[in-house]
């Protein structure tokens, strides 16, 4: 069904529920006409596309009985805009049912059907938390290996105090515990907890690993940036790719030079492994080998402009200076080949000379879309 | 007549009680100004508090009054992705009710704000909440949605991973944000009403935190937005974005202008003024000063006077010339922008120290002084004879009982 039809359609639905919708304030309307309402509010799009209808949707859906809130949970979507719009509608009913009649046994079911889109389940969950506390006690555990990284986190941070408990008495309880917790987490900062512990505690943690930052590379710089006139310049790695080539660079020719970062965050410090240049452009190259096809995300970190290609496809890019680091600050989506991949990274630094303006550095890791990484270098 | 006056009085009396309200980013007119309000002598933790509240996220962005409610952003969650619109009651503190979404757009800051930096705006019947992230969301006064917008997830290229800080304003029934950065820079006017984009125009990408402001149409004049940047400055017509004239010379990327009758004083070479010419005329410059430039705080003008706070010295000089007539060391760095009340101005530094200053015509003297003891970046709002004070985790009520 084209987009077109599709509004038209709920649109028209809209309309109908209209009809049964006639009082003000609280109304008892069935599923089927909370779901029309809800499709509406989902085609709203940029620009203020179909916002009409779905102001006139949502002023209708807020007077649904908080027993239909499950309903409209199940309209969440991957689309952020529509997944705002509902979830306001669940807090302005919630409001003023005072959270007197929400349905806690369907909201626990909800929760634990992890086909549901990741936030609308995280909602359900702080809506069943508020209405009953000792639900987390019986829920937080199961969700360690939850699909839902804002639920999984829950069950990380219980496993890690657990485990803090238990090396109170016992550290070789308390190890396997800060595993299961390791394996689990997503987040840096719980990760660094689970890791700081175990190291504490004599055991072995490899970080680049547990992420999926790639360590080793082939570099090559510098190429001429001068004028910032670089970024949108294709020089010989982006025109015909060779790790074993030399090119024309902004001093002559040049070569790759082999390098393993031994950072457990993966970082590739430019200055220090290629020279302080300004004005200038380095590639970072490597090889990637996948024992089959399979969607991934190349996740970049990096303080000044850059591009990403994956198997000669651009990713993302990014020409932005001394604005700010941090893991996994750009995300670009693309396909593993089976067999040998490609990744090309292009690094410019700027001729700023302020102190704070000298970094040239970037990390680089490659995962699933739940951060879960996918290690396909071979280390 | 004596029954018309006493009315009259009474009137007055209750709208005084009520406060005036404070609708956005520097107050009324961006003015930064309560002319009729009284600011309290002194304050400390027992003196002139009337209340203090523990707001549920973190944020500089500055509160509002509207309807003897105040009004202001926050962030929370783990990764400061959760944005919230929080209402309380101006008389009692109680919160009257709270809305969050998620974030939409990059959510990265830098460490000592977070996205909910910009202040947010009313027209009186609406709030419209912008955040770092570029969502801007329209809730009617009691916290039901209007419509929300996620301007970087429609232009992923928009935004900063320091922080986008400039407030939106409301002219002519439309919203203006500026977003701009190194990355898609644009300016839109976006329909009150309905959230729909009214225009959108293409900005330099270079990183700006300066506030869209309103240039008031008088006498046939038309009214006008006006667009500040490194860039320089570009008035536009509200409802449709067409340029009505432009000024090539750059201007400072975080404080903003301010504009009375038609006088505009910008950060531009230090501090400029300029006469507002008719139609699409462009400005005539009537003086400028490096004295008198203004750090992060935008300028005040009172009466006769013009106000920069760079640093830590407060700089009062005359509107007509830009001659600088006295200067007062404060002390500390300053992000707030200063509020005037009667002939008192209460300026806040970031390390929470507070002055009181009596602005004589001489000088200016620090008349009482107090100690939050936090950092605060956010300009105070004032409403009535109560100034509203708003740190990354508490929001004051100040007032003299």
């Amino acid at each position: 069904m084209n987009r077109f039809r599709f509004h038209q359609l709920t649109w028209f639905a809209t309309i109908c529920v209209s009809g049964g919708l006639a009082v003000a304030g609280r109304a008892d309307i069935e599923d089927g006409q909370i779901r029309a309402l809800v499709d509406t509010i989902r085609a709203v799009g940029p620009e203020g596309e179909n916002h009409r209808e779905a102001m006139d949707a949502w002023q209708r859906l807020v007077r649904a009985d908080a027993d239909h809130i499950p309903t409209i949970l199940a309209g969440f979507g991957e689309d952020p805009l529509s997944t705002n719009w509902l979830r306001s509608a669940v807090e302005t009913i919630v409001e003023r049912d005072g959270g007197q009649s929400l349905p806690l046994d369907r909201l626990e079911r909800f929760i634990q059907d992890d086909s549901h889109a990741p936030r609308a389940r995280r909602l359900a969950f702080e809506l069943l938390l508020d209405a009953e506390p000792a639900a987390a006690r019986r829920l937080i555990p199961g969700f360690l290996e939850d699909p839902c990284l804002e639920l999984r986190r829950e069950a990380v941070a219980e496993a890690l105090d657990r485990a803090d408990e238990l090396l109170a008495n016992d550290a070789d309880q308390a190890v396997p515990v800060f595993r299961e917790a390791l394996v689990a987490a997503r987040d840096p900062d719980q990760v660094g907890r689970a890791a700081a512990k175990l190291r504490k505690l004599g055991q072995s943690v490899d970080l680049p690993r547990h992420f999926g930052f790639i360590t080793t590379w082939k570099l090559i710089a510098p190429f001429d940036h001068v004028d910032s006139r670089g970024f949108d310049t294709a020089y010989g790695p982006e025109l015909n790719l060779d790790p074993t080539g030399t090119y024309k660079g902004k001093e002559g020719m040049i070569g790759w030079i082999d390098y393993t970062t031994e950072d457990p965050y993966g970082m590739v410090d430019l200055n220090q492994v290629l020279g302080r240049y300004k004005g200038a452009i380095a590639y970072a190259y490597a090889e990637l080998e996948s024992p089959e096809p399979r969607d991934v995300q190349v996740r970049l970190g990096s303080i000044t402009a850059n591009k990403v290609w994956l198997n000669g496809e651009l990713l993302t890019a990014n020409n932005v200076y001394h604005a700010g680091m941090y893991m996994d600050q750009y995300v670009g989506r693309g396909r593993l080949h089976a067999g040998k991949n490609v990744i090309l990274v292009k690094i410019a630094q700027n001729e700023q000379t302020e102190s704070w303006a000298q970094r040239w550095q970037f990390q680089l890791r490659v995962c699933d879309q739940y951060g879960t990484a996918v290690l396909c270098q071979t280390r | 007549m004596f029954r018309i006056q006493l009315h009259g009085v009474i009137l007055v009396g209750l709208l005084a009680a009520v406060g005036a309200d404070w609708p956005q980013f520097r107050g009324p007119a961006n003015s930064s100004v309560a002319a009729n309000s009284r600011l309290p002598a002194t304050w400390d933790e027992d003196t002139n508090v009337a209340w203090r509240i523990e707001l549920p996220g973190r944020g500089p962005s500055s509160p509002i009054v509207v309807n003897d409610r105040v009004y202001l952003t926050a962030t929370t969650g783990v990764r400061e992705d959760r944005l919230l619109v929080l209402c309380y009651d101006a008389q009692t503190g109680d919160r009257r009710w709270q809305r969050q979404f998620w974030a939409t757009g990059r959510i990265a800051t830098h460490d000592s704000i977070t996205g909910a930096a910009p202040t947010p705006a009313s027209d009186g019947e609406r709030i419209y909440a912008f955040f770092s992230s570029n969502d801007l969301i329209c809730l009617d006064l009691d916290g039901h949605l209007q419509w929300l917008r996620g301007l970087s997830h429609e232009h992923p290229q928009s935004g900063s991973d320091v922080g986008m800080a400039s407030s939106p304003a409301i002219v002519d029934g439309v919203v203006v944000v500026q977003i701009e950065s190194q990355g898609d820079s644009f300016a839109a006017g976006i329909d009150t009403r309905t959230g729909e984009n009214l225009w959108r125009i293409a900005r330099a990408s270079q990183a700006n935190w300066s506030s869209p402001i309103e240039l008031p149409g008088q006498a046939g004049r038309p009214t006008a937005v006006l667009l500040q940047s490194p860039s320089g400055l570009t008035a536009v017509e509200p409802r449709t974005g067409q340029p009505l004239w432009t000024l090539d010379s750059g201007c400072a990327s975080m404080s903003s202008s301010v504009c009375r009758d038609r006088l505009l004083l910008t950060p531009m070479n230090g501090l400029t003024a300029l006469r507002l010419g008719d139609n699409s005329d462009s400005p005539e410059i009537l003086w400028d000063s490096r004295r008198m430039s203004p750090g992060s705080p935008s300028p005040i003008v009172y009466e006769d006077r013009v106000y920069a706070l760079s640093g830590a010295i407060l700089k009062c000089g005359d509107l007509a010339t830009g001659e600088l007539i006295w200067q007062l060391r404060l002390g500390g760095n300053h992000w707030a922008t200063p509020v005037i009340a009667g002939d008192r101005m209460v300026c806040i530094n970031f390390d929470g120290q507070v002055n009181f200053i009596r602005l004589d015509r001489e000088e200016g003297q620090i008349t009482g002084q107090a100690s939050l003891g936090q950092p605060i970046h956010a300009s105070p709002a004032m409403s009535g004879d109560a100034l509203y004070v708003r740190s990354d985790r508490y929001l004051w009520k100040i007032v003299e009982p």
